[in-house]
């Protein structure tokens, strides 16, 4: 093993990723029918993206958009122009013979979106960003005749889809991810997509090569297909990686190719090899326009961007000093980020803030499979509760029960706190009543602590927490606790 | 009146409208019509069972006053490629046998909204690719002037419609001369109106960046009242734009007094039949007699335009044909076995051998690795005849050439020879080709067969075509005559 791992550092991995993102628009990109999942299938189809013989697309202006904010999220330069081209293949899914899309003036180019990296951020640069049609989906299963036919779906069909191409900047499989992560964030909080890729309405491709390390050239690609979730993506990558090194090892030669990720086996196998690969006979689609968008349009659409997830880590870090790898967690989705700025606000304590929705909100929504929308703690009770601790009203220990009980109440942390007398006892003299009868109580225990065994001390701590149910204020058991023994 | 067939679009829209005669008597004298000549022409694919019902629905709407109906009564023959929601489109091809689209095309429903009535589908070359109607996967259609004779092609069975007087009117589709040619071999008048003036939607793509409808008629004021109604932007086609004509009837009202005609003589030098050549010289000095200014123009790149018509055209037709594949309408092959087999056989069974032809060539190039060598050196070159063009009409109005090198050729004489067959588009092409307007004119005839006048003019200047070729009729009698039939 040691060896193997050895031989792997001695090359270097060239990774690109192509993403594939639908667009949330109203419409489908040609054709007035509704963009929806999960409905009936062919509810939401007409003569335009059935591809019936006679109809034309006319191109949705929000679904250019929309393009355009993806685009000016990852910091990229708008064409002016941009043209539309017809990628030719046969598929049953592809109603038209052929998918509208751009290929040799695509609507964007050269952005760059931002991945962490030791301390600070690394850029991965796109090199452009296009739009196309989606196309239908097959229904080979669940139906009463599956065992003699195969169905199409064509709800999908026309679904505005961008593309998001990488330049090879990528070479880890968690860089992949880091950078997945990331491209995704931006997407969803530019509302440009629903970013989930077990939907499929993030989809993603990876380019993958490997080249001994100081090397120039590149080595021979494979792109692999398939990848149905970030994790998926670092896997198949990572596996990818491990058998291109293996079979230049053994003195064999990458072959271009694409392969098909198989989740289940942990592997990818090939699909088609270069010979096969299909020539699209690309042309400029004469049923619609080049594609102008003026400077206002492009102004409108920057206008209406949100502040995108790497600045709002930055603004983070700095203005609520928390550290990057919470400011990168929390600002991964803008409803946590949100979530996380107004208990942070309203409580004034950005740290505690940071801590309890890290470890508590973030956790107990994935125990429960919940979406924050759906979360039962609001800002507005954690910064209650926040104060609480803050204002000595209830311990930090005593915090952590009364979450869990906002969270299955959904109560106030208030009114948990006096329904059940959980108010820390700040009283001096009950807490010196309570010392005395245990001091009076254990001569023995006494005498070890005057011995020299001050850790004793924390014993006795112990017992009159027990006595108090927990209540008693810490700092003040400690003081009065020493002043006794102490003598 | 049992001969209502005789007469023309304005003067049954007008007795219509003045309720001389109905809607319905009008229908009839077509109906019966048709009866009578169709076993000789075999102009139609369809006719519709509807079109007396509608043709009382116009008489109630006249009756109660509607008179914002151009068109009041007046039969239309439509081309088997435009759309009629619930009537057969099969675009004469097998492999749309008894196919129903669920919507009717733009400008057939405004043609329709003008107040004319549908009598039914025509015969054509298999999605319109051909010069003769001999490609129809149904059957040929016949010149109304000589049986022995082809009608010209595409949109032969509209024009052979027209000629025989089975319709006063009739929409075709024009990609490379599908109007304008077998507008001259029948001996009517047809218009390819300015890509972009009429919308494509509801018309089966052949080559989307071409094709463009346009109406046949018997007189270049009906043309241009069918024009007017089926003109203008939709929303459905975002190649399409706004560009009506304010008054159908203005816009013809000019003479011949100092329009600029340019005739491209070196492109005329070889080739043209010599009766057709007597017949447009005719033509120019009878212009010429009442004012037209003759000019010679040149159009260097136009030796190029049919090859480079037959790449951009087999190209676009290459992915459009792509969606006949038997996966979700249309004729499937029975029994294949795997996806591929089951594509390959449908094609092969569905399309004719002109049409598998421009496939496999259109898919050629666009080939990787030939693509710059055909496709992009064709859109070059395609560039360049349209900046000849515009230099042209720089010293000039109108440009005229005959509209094809031959009269009407027999059934049968080219059909086993392509190129010849292609070279038929040579004078038209290069009005698709650059987007241009483009009429043809009945002009004479050549051994008893039409021969046709063809008027180009700059985009969006058919008034300027509609002019002149008003002013050509009223110098001439060659658009009153009528085939022997
Ligand atoms: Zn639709």
């Amino acid at each position: 093993m040691r060896d193997w791992k050895a031989i792997r550092a001695r090359y270097e991995p060239v990774i690109g990723l192509e993403v594939h993102a639908q667009l949330k628009t109203a419409t489908k990109i040609f054709c007035a029918c509704p963009n929806r999942f999960g409905d009936e299938p062919n509810t939401h189809v007409c003569p335009v993206c059935l591809g019936l013989p006679g109809s034309l697309p006319v191109l949705s202006r929000q679904a250019v958009s929309l393009a355009m904010r993806a685009a000016l999220a990852t910091h990229c330069t708008i064409q002016t122009t941009s043209i539309f081209a017809r990628k030719n293949y046969f598929y049953p899914d592809l109603p038209k013979g052929y998918q509208i899309s751009q290929y040799e003036r695509p609507l964007a180019t050269e952005g760059y979106v931002e991945i962490p990296a030791n301390e600070g951020f690394r850029r991965i640069r796109v090199q452009r960003i296009h739009i196309e049609e989606d196309a239908g989906k097959l229904l080979h299963e669940g139906f009463a005749w599956s065992n003699d036919k195969s169905g199409i779906d064509f709800n999908r069909t026309g679904v505005p889809l961008i593309e998001i191409v990488t330049a090879p900047d990528i070479r880890t499989s968690e860089e992949a991810h880091e950078y997945l992560a990331a491209l995704r964030a931006t997407l969803v909080y530019a509302e440009v997509s629903d970013g989930n890729m077990e939907e499929g309405s993030l989809r993603c491709d990876a380019n993958v090569s490997v080249r001994r390390s100081g090397e120039a050239a590149l080595g021979t690609r494979t792109e692999i297909k398939n990848l149905n979730s970030i994790r998926n993506v670092a896997r198949a990558i990572e596996h990818e990686i491990s058998r291109q090194v293996a079979l230049i090892e053994s003195g064999g030669d990458v072959v271009q190719e694409t392969r098909l990720w198989n989740a289940d086996r942990g592997e990818t196998v090939s699909m088609r090899s270069k010979e096969e690969a299909h020539d699209y006979r690309y042309f400029p689609e004469p049923d619609l326009p080049p594609l102008l968008v003026d400077p206002e349009w492009i102004e409108s659409a920057r206008r209406s961007l949100p502040e995108l997830p790497s600045d709002r880590r930055r603004r983070f870090i700095e203005h609520y000093g928390i550290p990057a790898y919470d400011a990168g967690v929390l600002t991964l989705s803008r409803e946590v980020a949100d979530y996380f700025e107004e208990a942070a606000r309203a409580s004034g304590n950005p740290k505690a803030a940071s801590n309890w929705v890290m470890t508590d909100v973030l956790r107990k929504l994935k125990e429960d499979t919940r979406p924050l929308s759906a979360c039962p703690v609001s800002p507005g009770r954690l910064t209650e509760m926040i104060c609480l601790i803050d204002d000595g009203v209830i311990s930090g220990k005593i915090a952590k029960d009364v979450f869990e009980k906002m969270w299955s109440t959904g109560a106030p942390a208030g009114m948990i706190v006096e329904c059940e007398e959980l108010t820390q006892v700040t009283d001096a003299s009950a807490i010196e009543a309570v010392i005395a009868e245990i001091v009076g109580a254990h001569a023995d225990q006494v005498a070890v602590y005057r011995n020299g065994k001050k850790a004793a001390l924390g014993w006795f701590v112990g017992q009159v927490m027990r006595k108090t149910q927990g209540k008693a204020n810490p700092r003040l058991v400690n003081e009065l606790l020493r002043k006794a023994l102490d003598g | 009146m049992t001969d209502l067939w005789r007469l023309n679009a304005r003067e049954i829209s007008e007795k219509v409208r003045k309720r001389e005669v109905s809607a319905v008597e009008v229908m009839r004298a077509h109906l019966s019509r048709i009866e009578k000549l169709e076993p000789r022409i075999d102009a139609f694919l369809h006719v519709n069972e509807h079109a007396l019902s509608r043709a009382r629905s116009i008489d109630s709407a006249v009756s109660r006053g509607s008179v914002d109906l151009p068109l009041a009564g007046v039969p239309a023959a439509i081309k088997d490629v435009l759309h009629v929601a619930n009537m057969p489109t099969t675009c004469a091809s097998k492999i749309l046998r008894n196919y129903v689209p669920p919507f009717t095309a733009t400008c057939v429903a405004r043609l329709e909204r003008a107040g004319a009535i549908i009598l039914g589908k025509t015969n054509m070359d298999e999605f319109a690719m051909g010069s003769s109607t001999e490609n129809s996967g149904y059957k040929p259609t016949r010149n109304p002037w000589s049986a022995a004779h082809v009608p010209g092609g595409s949109s032969g069975g509209s024009a052979a419609a027209v000629a025989a007087q089975m319709a006063p009117i009739a929409l075709g589709t024009d990609t490379g001369g599908s109007i304008r040619q077998p507008a001259a071999f029948c001996g009517v008048v047809g218009i390819k109106p300015t890509y972009g003036r009429v919308s494509r939607y509801g018309l089966v793509a052949f080559a989307s960046s071409l094709d463009q409808a346009g109406p046949f008629a018997r007189t270049v004021q009906d043309a241009a009242v069918v024009l007017a109604a089926i003109s203008g932007r939709d929303d459905h086609d975002a190649t399409s734009v706004e560009r009506r004509f304010p008054d159908a009837h203005a816009e013809t009202d000019g003479d011949a007094r100092g329009l600029r005609v340019g005739v491209p003589w070196e492109f005329l030098k070889r080739g043209v039949d010599a009766g057709v050549m007597t017949s447009f010289r005719e033509a120019l000095d009878q212009l010429q007699a009442c004012g037209a200014l003759l000019r010679d123009v040149s159009l260097p790149h136009l030796a190029h335009a049919v090859a480079t018509y037959y790449i951009v055209a087999t190209a676009e037709a290459s992915s459009n044909l792509a969606r006949y594949d038997g996966v979700r309408y249309g004729r499937r092959a029975e029994g294949a076995t795997d996806l591929d087999q089951m594509y390959g056989e449908t094609r092969d069974r569905g399309f004719g051998a002109e049409v598998k032809r421009r496939i496999i060539l259109g898919t050629f190039v666009l080939s990787s690795g030939y693509y710059d060598a055909y496709y992009l050196r064709a859109q070059k070159v395609r560039a360049l005849i349209r900046r000849d063009f515009e230099a042209a009409f720089e010293s000039c109005d109108v440009i005229a050439t005959p509209t094809t090198p031959s009269p009407a050729f027999k059934i049968g004489e080219k059909t086993d020879d392509p190129l010849k067959m292609y070279l038929e588009d040579v004078f038209t092409v290069p009005a698709n080709l650059a987007g241009l307007p483009g009429l043809s004119i009945p002009c004479g005839l050549s051994a008893g067969l039409p021969v046709g006048l063809q008027l180009m003019s700059r985009w969006f200047d058919e008034s300027m075509l509609l002019r002149a070729g008003h002013a050509f009729e009223r110098l001439t009698e060659h658009h009153l005559r009528r085939p022997p039939l």
